[in-house]
């Protein structure tokens, strides 16, 4: 399969909507920037107070009061916004946002997620995660389908959660997942991978009846 | 009034124990001067309140580095090893808290609120030991308010009484951290002689003593 990530990204960058206010978190989901469809506006909100965030600024742009969520020498886009953390945060967590997108460690069943720390391993904190999954209007997944081999769609999650039942869209580079009340519903597969290969690699169940193929 | 101090003015300021809110994001925003000027003391047992743990070499981490904090209440510490490792060796406490929980509490403290509601960490860990309210059939935290001894602030542009703003995504944190401390102190970029009312975002009275940083005049 050619470059995973990308075919992530790509495949994200289809649910957005002309007019969008949308963050996305760092990793993957931040490549979904590159692939924004060119006849739509939409705008990048991140959580350091920024609406228009732009890409990564180049040498002679610098600027050290400008940084991506990263902390990474970013732009700011034509009709853009600064805004302190408590503004920036009414924004993330009072349902102004259209979509957040996440990468993450587990996600389970019943749309709860686990991302900011595995106990006794890594504990790098929640950042603006758990306010950006419980206030964004739509929360889209974006992460690889195993953590080498290992599932991470599970049937529940077992470390601590990043937030109870908040996801709506799981994609992968295998499948594109829904969330519904009842469960996971597999909705498209990438061309190169079967059905079976993809239950293989998800704990969870899946329900599907027709799946669509992905686009890549 | 004069609220100019120089580095012995503000050194004498900083004593063992206090707790301490730092502007910044991933250390954008951060006044490095004034962290230097704290290491150069050598206090301890500190409380540091700020976004994250910076960097060892950038930011609060140079205080952790150091072995100056007892007690680090961020949003996250990802960027800083040495910051995990001193956690998971029992050498430093870490609170680590939703980001706009946080920032929310720090608000509070400044507004004069007992506690914000915030439907963020129900069902999670962040939960444990904390009240939770239903109102409207939602489900809400009680967090408390967060005040410190003293406030670090990086400002842009300053009048001479400490009307400040702030530049781009370096406001961040130091608008509400200048609300919310007994003592606020501001790291200036550049003095001028007016600030456009309608442009300032912290009023003069909210800040007690000004520096000057090295791009001043």
């Amino acid at each position: 399969m050619d470059n995973i990530k990308e075919i992530i990204a790509k495949r994200v960058a289809k649910e957005l909507k002309d007019g969008d206010l949308v963050n996305l978190g760092i990793g993957v989901p931040s490549l979904v920037a590159n692939y924004i469809p060119s006849e739509l506006e939409v705008y990048l909100q991140s959580e350091n107070g920024i609406i228009g965030l732009g890409p990564l600024a180049n040498e002679d742009e610098i600027d050290i009061n400008l940084t991506n969520p990263s902390g990474q020498y970013a732009t700011i886009k034509e009709n853009g916004a600064y805004f302190d953390t408590a503004f920036s945060f009414i924004i993330i967590r009072g349902g102004h946002l259209d979509l957040t997108v996440l990468g993450t460690l587990e996600v389970d069943e019943e749309g709860s997620m686990a991302s900011w720390i595995i106990p006794g391993k890594l504990v790098p904190g929640m950042g603006g995660s758990m306010d950006l999954v419980t206030g964004a209007k739509r929360v889209i997944i974006a992460t690889t389908h195993t953590n080498k081999g290992i599932p991470k769609i599970k049937k529940k999650c077992q470390l601590p959660l990043t937030a109870y039942r908040v996801v709506d869209l799981i994609v992968t580079e295998m499948a594109v997942i829904e969330v519904h009340d009842d469960g996971l519903h597999l909705v498209e597969r990438h061309p190169d991978v079967s059905i079976e290969e993809i239950i293989a690699a998800t704990e969870a169940t899946l329900i599907y009846d027709e799946v669509k193929i992905m686009e890549v | 009034m004069n609220k100019w101090i120089d580095k012995k003015q503000f050194q004498s300021l900083i004593k063992d124990g206090q707790s301490i809110m730092v502007g910044g994001f991933l250390t954008c925003g951060t006044p490095e001067m004034l962290i230097d000027w704290i290491v150069e003391t050598n206090v301890k047992d500190l409380t540091i309140i700020c976004n994250d743990a910076g960097y060892p070499d950038k930011g609060v981490g140079k205080l952790i580095a150091n072995n100056q904090v007892k007690k680090l209440i961020a949003s996250h510490i990802g960027t800083n090893p040495y910051a995990g490792k001193l956690m998971g060796d029992g050498l430093l406490e870490v609170n680590l808290i939703p980001q706009g929980t946080l920032i929310e509490q720090i608000r509070a403290y400044g507004a004069g609120l007992g506690g914000i509601l915030t439907p963020v960490g129900v069902r999670t860990s962040i939960q444990e030991g904390k009240q939770v309210i239903t109102l409207s059939n939602k489900e809400f935290l009680l967090e408390e308010p967060i005040g410190a001894d003293l406030a670090l602030v990086n400002a842009y542009y300053s009048d001479r009484l400490g009307n400040l703003t702030y530049a781009r995504t370096a406001r961040n944190f130091n608008p509400i951290i200048a609300l919310s401390a007994k003592h606020v102190i501001a790291l200036i970029d550049r003095k001028v002689d007016q600030i456009d009312p309608e442009t300032v975002i912290t009023p003069h009275t909210f800040i007690h003593y000004l520096v000057g940083g090295e791009n001043i005049g």
